[in-house]
């Protein structure tokens, strides 16, 4: 398949992911938008992997270019989940002690 | 690598600490930890290889990232001799902060010494997952909730955007390498190529901008300096932010050439300095919460900052190195003498002089320093920033902006002298004041004020 599907998929989940974090108002549902973001992130770095191993296979038959894309997504991965526990732990923090997710509660902070 | 693999065995020491040792004894752990850091640090800045891992090229150490880890590692002592009672003070566990804080200082490291983009994102996580942490440890208050969870929201928005811009670079180029050294394998068969590689800088270039919370991706950073505890807001407000903008100068000093021609990244640049010193330094006038004036003050020392990106030349590596210094000493300085306050606001700092004239007096020399008056190490800072402008062939317009804003900083950071020294008032501290303290501020007020009279005094171990 063309790159450019890859691109244009990725490219639209990355906006889907974005547009929620900016205007939704449940923490739970941002923070699933950021996940949106960085796993349209892996799906693209893995399509362009691809893309380069495929250019470099032309040449030669033993080459291992491309491979550093795929190892990227892997600590994509190992990161998304420190985050999400870190993350999560604030969540329940902030539950704990308003009995709601809701982020307007952020904007107290301001005054 | 010594600081590095140093730094991680530190923090898990620290946790082991926790469990075997009484609470009052972690501190001096953690002082004794940071010691042999520095001295494995400064090993491998003489070229003493006692840790020495093959990275594949995944990472390469220069003199002015170990000299910069040095400096760090420095401000860190000195943040932990002042302020290590009061992070006794914020919660029961003592041991899990500073263990915190060692991690974040392996994110540092890493910072300092990435050669590609994998381990510059690594560098940038493990320097922010434990700050969202420290952010909210004081568990039942609730700005320090808000704080954590506006950090982490924010951090790990600017995270997403920062690996869509890795992987634009990534498609457009075939490496992850920081040198851009031609294009090693094309994307084939999509028309619009070419932009690939632009866009995913500039998306680098804005998840960059939040973190070191430049104009106008500055909005969550008063809110977190705020709400955080103090002692953790003088901690991500110096070592957390000087550490960001040597990344941010490592990365774009290497791949600012691939935004095409100059005039493109000089002008974003200058526009962005400009905002940055703008709403930094005139929101701070109007605060009067002394803590929020320093959170708004340290976005307009980051305009500062930005002089290093702007042009690249002999200046700005000593710029840097010595705005790191000047900066994180002061600030580190006023924020300590700040958690020891019973009241934020600026009349809390009323009648200090009396009380406790050592705190007024080290307190003064600390803003002076800031606001880069003469004889302090501030002064010298702000003049390497704006000379490195000025020989870089920058825009001269650029410089006169500054100092004008610089001498609006002078206003709001003597407000705060004004109120130790010429109103009346009884300054109430939450905590006695210890004469080990006071002995620590004279000192580092010494040092401030020697850097002031001779800049080269830290310049030469660099160069030497």
């Amino acid at each position: 398949m063309p790159i450019q599907y890859y691109i244009y998929l990725a490219l639209s989940l990355f906006s889907i992911g974005v547009v929620g974090v900016l205007t939704r108002r449940n923490a739970i549902i941002i923070f699933m938008c950021i996940e949106l973001m960085l796993n349209a992130t892996n799906l693209l770095l893995v399509a362009f992997s691809k893309m380069h191993h495929a250019i470099a296979l032309a040449s030669n038959a033993a080459t291992q270019v491309g491979i550093e894309g795929q190892l990227f997504v892997f600590f994509i991965m190992v990161v998304a989940a420190a985050e999400v526990s870190v993350g999560l732990a604030i969540i329940v923090m902030m539950y704990r002690n308003t009995h709601s997710v809701d982020i307007n509660f952020l904007n107290r902070l301001k005054n | 690598m010594n600081a590095i693999i140093l730094s991680a065995l530190c923090g898990v020491v620290m946790m082991f600490s926790g469990i075997l040792l009484n609470k009052s004894a972690i501190k001096y752990v953690a002082i004794a930890s940071l010691l042999v850091l520095i001295i494995g640090n400064l090993l491998q800045f003489y070229s003493v290889y006692t840790i020495n891992i093959d990275s594949k090229g995944l990472l390469s150490f220069d003199r002015t990232g170990l000299f910069f880890n040095t400096i760090i590692f420095i401000a860190t002592l000195v943040y932990f001799i002042l302020s290590g009672s009061d992070i006794e003070r914020v919660g029961p566990d003592v041991a899990e902060y500073f263990a915190l804080i060692f991690f974040v200082l392996c994110g540092v490291t890493i910072l300092t010494s990435f050669n590609g983009l994998l381990m510059f994102f690594i560098g940038i996580e493990i320097l922010s997952i434990p700050l969202y942490i420290l952010t909210g440890s004081d568990k039942r208050n609730l700005k320090s909730n808000e704080a954590s969870l506006k950090y982490f929201l924010m951090g790990s928005f600017s995270t997403g955007i920062l690996l869509m811009g890795i992987t634009l670079i990534y498609g457009a180029t075939g490496s992850f390498g920081l040198q851009s050294t031609g294009v090693k394998s094309a994307v084939t068969g999509f028309s619009s190529a070419g932009i690939l590689a632009p866009v995913g800088l500039i998306l680098l270039f804005i998840s960059m901008c939040f973190k070191v919370s430049a104009a106008p991706f500055h909005f969550w950073a008063p809110d977190v300096y705020d709400g955080a505890p103090s002692v953790f807001t003088s901690f991500m407000a110096t070592i957390v932010k000087a550490a960001g903008f040597f990344a941010f100068i490592k990365l774009f000093a290497a791949k600012s050439a691939d935004f095409g021609p100059g005039q493109a990244w000089t002008l974003i640049l200058y526009v962005i300095i400009v905002l940055t010193l703008f709403i930094g330094n005139i929101t701070a006038v109007f605060q009067q919460s002394v803590k929020r004036m320093l959170a708004y003050s340290s976005i307009a020392q980051a305009g500062f900052m930005l002089f290093a990106l702007y042009s690249t030349n002999d200046f700005t590596k000593d710029g840097i190195l010595l705005y790191t210094a000047a900066y994180s000493f002061a600030t580190i300085g006023i924020f300590s003498i700040l958690t020891k306050m019973e009241d934020y606001s600026l009349e809390g700092y009323n009648g200090l002089s009396k009380s406790q004239p050592v705190l007024a007096f080290t307190n003064t020399v600390f803003f002076l320093s800031l606001s880069g008056i003469p004889l302090t190490a501030g002064f010298f800072a702000k003049y390497y920033m704006l000379a490195s402008a000025i020989k870089g062939g920058g825009s001269l317009s650029l410089v006169i902006i500054a100092v004008l804003f610089a001498a609006v900083s002078v206003y709001y950071y003597f407000k705060v002298i004004q109120a130790m020294y010429f109103k009346e008032g009884v300054a109430a501290t939450n905590t006695p004041i210890t004469g080990g303290f006071k002995l620590g501020l004279i000192v580092l007020a010494a040092i401030i004020i020697i850097l002031g009279i001779f800049p080269t005094a830290l310049l030469n171990y660099y160069y030497f």
